[in-house]
C-alpha cells in the first residue's frame, strides 16, 4: 500500500505537455527524491499534488483510497503540506504569527495564541530547530525562514510533506542541517517527496528516487542500489561528466582592478563595516572565485563593483579607467556583465516575454531599436538564436511569459544574455543555482570558454565543489575581508573551510 | 481570443451587470412603481438617437482621457489620483488663453489651448513625479493634495481674470473658440422636428482616439515605453538593467499629467457653453478616469470602450429624473455603477481560480515556481 498514488497524471499548458502519463508511488516514512532537468515537471506534479493545478488527466489515491485535490485546503485536510521554492511568508508577521496564519484558534474572535506558541516551541525543540518564534520574519535569514515553512506543515500535523528544491538557497551548513531534520522527520513517520538537482543529497538521504525527463516517468530506483552517475545518465539521457577537465590558464592583462574598497553596514545591520578595506584584481583568461560561507559580504562586493550599491571609499577599475562614480549603464557599456544572485529580483522582468528579456541592458541600442522603435523583428530573431544556442526550453518559445517558465530555463535566459552580449568580464553570482547536472556542465564549460577566449572571469559561488573545480585561483572573504588568496590546486576542502570560517587567515598583499 | 483575452471580456462585463443590479437596488428601495422604467432609461437612452449617441461620444471625450492618464500611469508602476487637478489645471489654462488670445485666429488659438493644457497638466503632473523620485513620498498622498491645490488656486485664477459676476462662473468662451464638429454635428442628430437638433460632439473624440492609439504605440512599440513597462513589473530589474528610475517616475506622471490636462481643454472647449464654476469639490473626471482605466484592464484601446461604455451609462442615469428621481439619488446611482467597475480585477483574479484548469489549458501567466 502507498501513502500517495499519483495515476496517469497528464498535465498540459500551451504548447507543451509537462507531465505525460506519470505514475509516482510515495510509501509510508519513505524519502522520495524526484529528479530531473529542468524543466522535465517536477514542480508541476508536486504543484497537482498540492492541488495548485488541476490535471487533465489522471487520478490520486491516498492509502489506496480516490482523493480529490481541488486547491491547497483540499491538500491540507489530507495531511499533504508543501514548502515551496520561493517562500510564501508574511514579511511583516513574527514567526510565530506566520505559523499559525489561516488555522489561529479563535475564542469568541479573539486570537488565543499561548497554546499555539506552546505547540510551536514544543515542535521547535523536538527537531531542533534554534529559532525566535517572535521575530519577524524579514529579520530572519533565508534557512529560517525555510524552518517557518517546515514548521508551519508540522504544526498543521501534515504526514506527507513536500520539499520543491529547498536546498536551492541555502548555504552548505543548512543544508548539512536540513537533510537531518528530513531524516527525523521521516523516522517519525512523515513520508517526504523531496526535489532536488543534487545528487549528493539524493544519495545522503533518500530512499528511492525518481526521475523525469521531458514530462515523462524514466523510472523509480533504490538509492542504495545506484550511484550518481548512473542517475545522471538517467536523467539527461547521456553521460555527463561530474568533473570538469580544463587546461592551464593563459592569464593576461589585468581587467578589474579593485583597491581599498570599504562600505559601512547599512542602519538595520550590525554596524560592522560590510566590506574591509578589500583590494584584488582579475585578469583577462582566469576564473577567480571568491568563496565564503553566505553573508560575509560576497553580496555586498557584487553590488558595489555593478553600480547596485554605492560605496564609501576605494577605486574601482576597468582596463584602467576608474568606473568608481560611474552609473550602472556605464559599466554595462565598459564591459561588465552581470548573472545575479537573485534572478527574480534583479535578473527578469517576469512578466515580460523571453525575448524581451534578452535585451534588458541593449534595447536601446541601434541593433534593437530604430527612432525610438523596438525593432520587433530583429529582437525575435535574437531571442530565437539564443534559444537555439543555449537550449532554452519553454511553451511557446521567445513569446514565453518569463514567469511561466521553469527555475532553471529562467536561469539560461540570463546566462544567454549577458554571454551574448561579449563582456570583457563577467561576473558570475551563484550561477548554477537551481540548475540541472546537465545544465551545470554546460554553464561550467560556458564559463571555461570565456576564460579561454580571453575574459576575465569573477566567480562569486557558496558551493566548495564548484569553486574547486572551476576557479583558478580562490579568495576567501570572512566578515567583509579578504582572507586568503590561494590556488585551487594546493589547497585543500579543510583548508578552505578553515579559512571560510575564519579559523585561519593569511595576509592578502595585493601591489 | 485568445484564453486570457476572455477572461478579461467576460469580467469587465460581469463588473458591470453587478454594478446595474445594484443600482437597481437602489431605485427599488426609493420608489419601487418607478424602478423599472427608470433602469430601462439608464440601459437605453443613450441609443435612442444618433443624437443620443453623440452625446455620449462628447461625453466619452473628457474620460477617456484620463483613463488613459490613469492607465498609462499604473502600467508604469504608479497610481496618478492626481488626474482631477492635472484635469483641471489644464481646463482653467484652455479656457484662459480662448477668452484672452482672441489675437490669434481661431484654428491656431484652439491648438494653442489644448497644447497649454498639456504642458500646465504635464507641470502639475511633474510635482507628485519629483517628490517620489526625489524625496520617496508616495504619489498617492502627493495627488491627493496636489488636486486640492489645484482646485482652489484655480477656484481663485477664475475670480480673479476671467470671473462672470452674473453667472458666478468663468465666463462664456468665445464661439470661435469651441472646437470645429467636423461634419460629425450632421450625423448625431435628431432624425425628426424642424430644428434638426444635433449632438454637441466634435473633433474631441477624434483626438481622444487617436492619443489612445498613441498610446498604445508609445507602451507597446518604443524603447521608451519598455523603459517604463520594465520600471513598473520590477523595479530592481529595471536598475540592474541601468534604466533611470527617477527620470522615468518624472516622465510618467508628466505623460499622464499632460493627458489629464487636455482631457480638461477638451471638455470645456466642447461647445455646449460649459463653464468652470467656482465649487469646493474636486473635478470628479479624475475619479472616473481610475474606472475608465480599469474597466478597459488599462489597456488604451480597451479604455476607448470603456469611456463610451461608462458615458453611455451616465448619459441614461441622468436621464432618470424625468421619473421624479432625485438628482441627489441619480447620482448615487450613477456613481455606485461607475466606481463598482473598479472592481474589475478583483472579478478577474476571481474567474482565473474558479475556472482555471477546467478548461483544457492553463492560462500561461500564473505559477512559475521554479
Ligand atoms: N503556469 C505555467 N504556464 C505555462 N507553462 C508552464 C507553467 N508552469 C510550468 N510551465 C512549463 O511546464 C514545463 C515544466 O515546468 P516545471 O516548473 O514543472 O519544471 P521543473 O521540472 O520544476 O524545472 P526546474 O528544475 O527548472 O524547476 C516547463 O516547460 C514550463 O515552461
Ligand atoms: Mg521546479
Amino acid at each position: 500500500m502507498y501513502i500517495i498514488e499519483m495515476r496517469n497524471i497528464t498535465k498540459e499548458f500551451p504548447g507543451i505537455i509537462a507531465n505525460d502519463d506519470i505514475t509516482l508511488q510515495l510509501k509510508r516514512n519513505e524519502i522520495h527524491a524526484l529528479l530531473g532537468e529542468n524543466g522535465a515537471g517536477k514542480s508541476t506534479l508536486m504543484s497537482v499534488l498540492f492541488g495548485l493545478y488541476k490535471p487533465e488527466k489522471g487520478r490520486i489515491f491516498k492509502n489506496d483510497e480516490e482523493v480529490n485535490i481541488t486547491g491547497p485546503g483540499d491538500a491540507n485536510l489530507l495531511g499533504i503540506g508543501m514548502v515551496h521554492q520561493h517562500f510564501k511568508l508574511v514579511h511583516n508577521f513574527t514567526v510565530l504569527e506566520n505559523i499559525v496564519l489561516g488555522v489561529e484558534t479563535t475564542k469568541s474572535g479573539i486570537l488565543q495564541m499561548k497554546e499555539a506558541r506552546e505547540k510551536v516551541l514544543a515542535l521547535s525543540k523536538r527537531y531542533g530547530f534554534d529559532i525566535d518564534i517572535d521575530k519577524e520574519v524579514r529579520h530572519i535569514s533565508v534557512g529560517m525562514q525555510q524552518r517557518v515553512e517546515i514548521l508551519k506543515m508540522l504544526y498543521r500535523d501534515n504526514e506527507i510533506l513536500i520539499f520543491d528544491e529547498p536546498t536551492a538557497v541555502l548555504t552548505p551548513q543548512e543544508i548539512e542541517a536540513l537533510m537531518k531534520t528530513m531524516k527525523n522527520m521521516a523516522a517519525e513517520g512523515k513520508s517526504i517527496l523531496f526535489i532536488t538537482h543534487k545528487l549528493d543529497e539524493i544519495m545522503q538521504v533518500a530512499d528511492r528516487c525518481s526521475v523525469l525527463r521531458k514530462g515523462r516517468m524514466i523510472g523509480t530506483v533504490d538509492v542504495a542500489s545506484t550511484s550518481k552517475e548512473e542517475l545522471s545518465e538517467m536523467m539527461v539521457g547521456r553521460k555527463v561528466a561530474l568533473s570538469l577537465d580544463k587546461e592551464e590558464a593563459r592569464v593576461g592583462e589585468t581587467i578589474l582592478k579593485v583597491r581599498n574598497l570599504c562600505q559601512q553596514g547599512t542602519k538595520y545591520g550590525s554596524g560592522k563595516n560590510k566590506l574591509k578595506d578589500i583590494s584584488f584584481d582579475v585578469k583577462a583568461g582566469e576564473i577567480l572565485c571568491i568563496a565564503g560561507i553566505e553573508g560575509n559580504g560576497q553580496t555586498d562586493l557584487v553590488y558595489a563593483l555593478t553600480g547596485l550599491e554605492g560605496i564609501d571609499s576605494g577605486e574601482i577599475f576597468m582596463e584602467g579607467n576608474s568606473i568608481t562614480k560611474a552609473k550602472i549603464r556605464q559599466r554595462t557599456e565598459s564591459g561588465i556583465a552581470h548573472i545575479p544572485e537573485d534572478r527574480h529580483k534583479h535578473g527578469l522582468v517576469l512578466n515580460y516575454s523571453l525575448a524581451y528579456n534578452t535585451i534588458l541592458q541593449t534595447y536601446y541600442t541601434s541593433a534593437f531599436q530604430k527612432n525610438g522603435f523596438l525593432r520587433r523583428p530583429t529582437i525575435m530573431e535574437h531571442a530565437k538564436n539564443l534559444i537555439n544556442r543555449f537550449d532554452i526550453r519553454s511553451g511557446q518559445g521567445e513569446e514565453t511569459i518569463t514567469r511561466s517558465m521553469s527555475g532553471g530555463n529562467q536561469q539560461k535566459i540570463i546566462l544567454a544574455r549577458e554571454i551574448d552580449r561579449d563582456p570583457k568580464l563577467l561576473i558570475a553570482v551563484q550561477p548554477t543555482r537551481g540548475l540541472d547536472v546537465g545544465a551545470i556542465e554546460y554553464i561550467h564549460k560556458q564559463l571555461l570558454a570565456q576564460r579561454d577566449s580571453g575574459k576575465a572571469v569573477l566567480l562569486i559561488s557558496l558551493e566548495l565543489e564548484e569553486v574547486m573545480n572551476v576557479s583558478d585561483r580562490i579568495l576567501v572573504m570572512y566578515e567583509g575581508e579578504i582572507v586568503a588568496d590561494v590556488d585551487p590546486k594546493q589547497v585543500t576542502f579543510q583548508e578552505l573551510g578553515l579559512y571560510m570560517s575564519g579559523a585561519k587567515r593569511d595576509e592578502v598583499v595585493v601591489v | 481570443m485568445n484564453r486570457d483575452g476572455i477572461f478579461n471580456f467576460l469580467s469587465s462585463i460581469i463588473v458591470i451587470i453587478a454594478g446595474l443590479l445594484i443600482g437597481f437596488i437602489i431605485l427599488l428601495i426609493s420608489d419601487a412603481g418607478q424602478a423599472i422604467p427608470a433602469f430601462m432609461t439608464i440601459l437605453t437612452f443613450g441609443a435612442t438617437s444618433m443624437r443620443n449617441v453623440g452625446d455620449v461620444l462628447l461625453l466619452a471625450t473628457p474620460i477617456i482621457l484620463t483613463g488613459l492618464s490613469v492607465a498609462f500611469a499604473f502600467r508604469t508602476g504608479l497610481f496618478n489620483i492626481g488626474a482631477s487637478g492635472q484635469f483641471t489645471f489644464g481646463a482653467f489654462v484652455a479656457i484662459y488663453i480662448s477668452i484672452e488670445f482672441t489675437f490669434l485666429p481661431p484654428p491656431v488659438r484652439i491648438l494653442t489651448s489644448i497644447l497649454a493644457a498639456a504642458v500646465v497638466g504635464a507641470l502639475w503632473g511633474a510635482i507628485p513625479g519629483m517628490l517620489k523620485a526625489y524625496r520617496n513620498v508616495h504619489e498617492v498622498i502627493s495627488c491627493i493634495m496636489t488636486n486640492y491645490v489645484a482646485m482652489f488656486f484655480v477656484n481663485f485664477m477664475i475670480i480673479s481674470f476671467i470671473f462672470d459676476q452674473g453667472r458666478g462662473t468663468s465666463q462664456a468662451l468665445p464661439s470661435d473658440s469651441n472646437l470645429p464638429s467636423a461634419g460629425l454635428g450632421y450625423i448625431f442628430r435628431e432624425p425628426f422636428g424642424a430644428a434638426y437638433r444635433s449632438s454637441h460632439v466634435n473633433i474631441g473624440i477624434i483626438i481622444a482616439i487617436l492619443i489612445a492609439i498613441l498610446v498604445y504605440i508609445i507602451l507597446e512599440k518604443t524603447t521608451f515605453g519598455y523603459e517604463l513597462k520594465a520600471c513598473g513589473f520590477n523595479k530592481s530589474a529595471a536598475k540592474y538593467a541601468g534604466i533611470n528610475e527617477n527620470r522615468n517616475i518624472i516622465t510618467s506622471m508628466m505623460f499622464c499629467g499632460a493627458l489629464a490636462g487636455i482631457g480638461g481643454a477638451l471638455n470645456y472647449m466642447n461647445g455646449t457653453g460649459l463653464s468652470m464654476s467656482i465649487i469646493d469639490s474636486l473635478a470628479t473626471e479624475g475619479f472616473t478616469g481610475i474606472s475608465v482605466a480599469f474597466l478597459g484592464l488599462n489597456h488604451p484601446i480597451g479604455i476607448i470602450f470603456s469611456g463610451i461604455l461608462v458615458s453611455y451609462l451616465y448619459l441614461g442615469g441622468a436621464r432618470m429624473q424625468v421619473f421624479g428621481f432625485s438628482i441627489e439619488l441619480v447620482e448615487i446611482v450613477i456613481s455606485v455603477i461607475i466606481y463598482f467597475c473598479a472592481f474589475v480585477f478583483l472579478v478577474k483574479s476571481f474567474l482565473g481560480k474558479t475556472l482555471r484548469g477546467q478548461g483544457k489549458k492553463e492560462s500561461s501567466k500564473e505559477g512559475g515556481e521554479a
